[in-house]
């Protein structure tokens, strides 16, 4: 089919061969599982278990609350030893509440809801609640809750449903895997929620560096005329779902709109696995296929890994540590977040652990900025890295926004290039971090001034009541004197 | 000489007219710069700053009679905004930022007085008399007016602990240490 360029973007050395021949692995149940209330971006799942219950494989933990959420399922059965503050696997090391279940080795599924017998006889509305119910996430690294994607054809005028299976981040090869391993259950899933969506086409995207996932994606898909498979060029950030919409359809997305404002959703293709689970079988997300790699660890793998499995464990599983890594990231090298330590749970968003050396992470010490200009030349979103860096650094933020910093995907292929080493990508994701600041200080000042007003129109008009029973009361006192006067007079 | 004496005065004349009726047409009602600087100002009206409240506030900052530094729970944020809109240099780096406070009620000392609920310009606090009070954190917005009046020193002032939703990353500084694998 017909593609179209996208702007910028870079070429890394992939070193996709560490893993991509390495077929997917189950990992043996861990000792403990923990499981944080917040896997997914929006609010915190609210825990429906007490410590000491006894619960089944797939049974809920903790449902979601609010529009934007998803719920937590057990990865397997056994005893809720505890719940507790545990550092989140987050760049921050911050803690966030956990539930910590003790498997019992059993592994006995609980009460599963029925699967939906034939899912295209299903309304839309019956297979997004059964994606909200599986507490399936977007499973690329974002973790945006799918249902939510799935009910925007009410919404927007829908055409194409574009799955991402682009995956352009180096060293990952879990969507790789997955793809080449389970193309039927994709292709399923895609054709579920193109079916939820109400979108006539499927388009599958796949990176041509992954010439046997698109061979049997191909394969998988050729029964269905609606779907159309696109090798999209090897090409960081392909895989970014604005760029994939250009690649595919040659439409741009306009700055702060949604994909589907341009008639495209984007679902990454071990979601659509995720989706094919929960519609045939009723299983909710409590697994996950997860790349471990780097030349810090001895043998490379892919593990299908239960949610809640430390870090550490998965890296045991691979042989352990052959040197001490320079960096621990979870996803890809490009976007993916440093780990505080290997001592934090796998979540729904988990793509990859990476144990990178130093040689890899191939640190330098910054330099002035020559101002040659590569970064302009890369940035696939048309912005002057530069430029907004300088203005950051002088902490003007209202410069950085005139300079487009909120349409700033944060792909990083800026500080990639730079010949000076300089981390724009932490300039622009620390301007972003102080925009959302100052935001938040914005919202509370506007919610205290509403307070005090309403707080002085009250005591006002509490004021004012008091006046009107005292001059009332005064006026029955003065009207009583006065008939008892004329009373004393004329008696 | 006499044509040139006419002329200068016909346009003086025809010029003062236009200014005179411009004046009165185009006359700004208040200083515009105050409605700015009371938008950047917490509007609690908590006093503290030596004003019946943020509006005189604003408009003795609009004339230059008060320093940029004078609301104590804006901080260090809000001076700064202050000196940018008033176009003043002001020197904080001896100014100690506390970051955002929220008051929290030790309930082992808290006798339910209500002087601190009554003292409260956002209704942050919630008791009943001889009962415990406590501080709804998410508008309580640090004014610090309870910690004044209580009588048993039961409210503290804690800084607002940072969470991950709160969190953002640090501009780029020193390079990151590396992880704690044992």
């Amino acid at each position: 089919m017909k593609l179209f360029p996208i702007r910028g973007g870079i070429h890394p050395d992939y070193r996709k061969e560490l893993t991509s021949e390495k077929p997917i692995v189950a990992l043996p149940l861990p000792r403990l599982l923990y499981l944080p209330v917040q896997q997914h971006m929006g609010a915190p799942a609210n825990i429906t278990v007490q410590p000491g219950d006894q619960v089944k494989k797939g049974q809920v933990l903790a449902k979601g609350q609010g529009a934007v959420s998803a719920p937590i399922h057990a990865p397997t059965s056994g005893r809720i030893a505890e719940i507790a503050n545990i550092t989140a696997p987050h760049p921050s090391g911050l803690p966030q509440n956990t539930i910590i279940l003790e498997p019992d080795g059993k592994d006995e599924w609980g009460d599963l809801p029925e699967p939906l017998a034939d899912p295209f006889a299903a309304t839309p509305q019956q297979i997004k609640d059964r994606v909200a119910g599986a507490g399936i996430v977007g499973m690329g690294g974002a973790a945006f809750p799918s249902a939510v994607k799935l009910g925007l054809g009410g919404s927007h005028k829908l055409e194409i449903l574009l799955l991402n299976g682009a995956e352009c981040e180096p060293y990952l090869t879990c969507d790789d895997r997955v793809m080449r391993e389970y193309a039927d259950q994709v292709v399923d899933g895609a054709r579920i929620m193109a079916h939820a969506l109400g979108t006539p086409r499927i388009v599958i995207a796949i990176e041509r560096n992954k010439p046997q996932s698109l061979e049997l994606i191909k394969k998988a898909a050729a029964a269905f005329a609606n779907i159309d498979v696109a090798d999209v060029p090897v090409q960081y950030p392909m895989g970014a779902e604005r760029h994939l919409t250009q690649a595919v359809t040659g439409r741009e997305t306009p700055a702060r709109k949604l994909t589907a404002d341009i008639g495209v959703v984007v679902h990454n293709v071990a979601t659509a696995r995720a989706v094919h689970q929960a519609v045939r079988f009723g299983r909710p997300l409590i697994s996950r296929i997860v790349t471990v790699s780097g030349n810090a660890v001895r043998e490379p793998k892919n593990i299908e890994v239960p949610l809640g499995t430390k870090v550490a464990e998965l890296i045991d599983f691979c042989g352990g540590l052959a040197e001490t890594p320079r960096r621990i990231i979870s996803g890809g090298p490009m976007m993916g977040q440093p780990l505080p330590d290997l001592d934090v749970p796998v979540v729904k968003g988990t793509s990859g652990i990476l144990a990178l050396t130093a040689g890899e992470v191939n640190e330098r010490p910054v330099q002035p900025c020559i101002r040659c200009g590569s970064c302009v030349s890369i940035c696939p979103c048309g912005l002057v890295p530069v430029e907004m860096a300088a203005v950051i650094r002088h902490e003007n933020m209202d410069a950085a926004v005139a300079w487009g910093v909120m349409d700033c995907v944060s792909c990083g292929s800026c500080s990639y290039i730079c010949p000076s080493h300089i981390p724009l990508a932490q300039y622009f994701n620390y301007a972003k971090g102080r925009l959302n600041e100052q935001d938040r200080e914005r919202r509370k000042r506007d919610l205290v001034k509403r307070l005090v007003e309403e707080r002085a129109a009250r005591l006002e008009k509490a004021a004012k009541a008091k006046r009107e029973a005292a001059a009332a009361r005064a006026a029955a006192q003065a009207a009583q004197a006065a008939t008892a006067e004329a009373n004393r007079v004329n008696p | 000489m006499l044509l040139a004496v006419g002329s200068l005065t016909v346009m003086g004349a025809a010029l003062g007219t236009v200014l005179g009726v411009a004046a009165r047409f185009f006359a700004v009602e208040g200083n515009p710069l105050e409605a700015e600087i009371l938008s950047l100002l917490p509007g609690s009206q908590c006093g503290q700053c030596g004003f019946v409240g943020c509006g005189q506030a604003a408009a003795a900052l609009a004339r230059g009679d008060a320093k940029v530094t004078l609301c104590p729970p804006g901080g260090k944020a809000v001076a700064e905004k202050l000196a940018k809109k008033v176009g003043v240099r002001v020197d904080l780096s001896e100014a100690e930022d506390r970051g955002p406070m929220v008051a929290y009620i030790n309930e082992d000392l808290c006798i339910g007085c209500l002087r601190c609920m009554q003292e409260c310009s956002t209704d942050a606090i919630v008791g009943a008399p001889k009962q415990m009070h406590t501080v709804v954190s998410e508008v309580c917005h640090a004014c610090a007016k309870c910690f004044k009046i209580c009588p048993t020193e039961a409210v503290e002032m804690r800084p607002i602990a940072v969470t991950i939703s709160s969190w953002h990353w640090q501009k780029p500084g020193a390079l990151q240490a590396p992880p704690q694998v044992h």
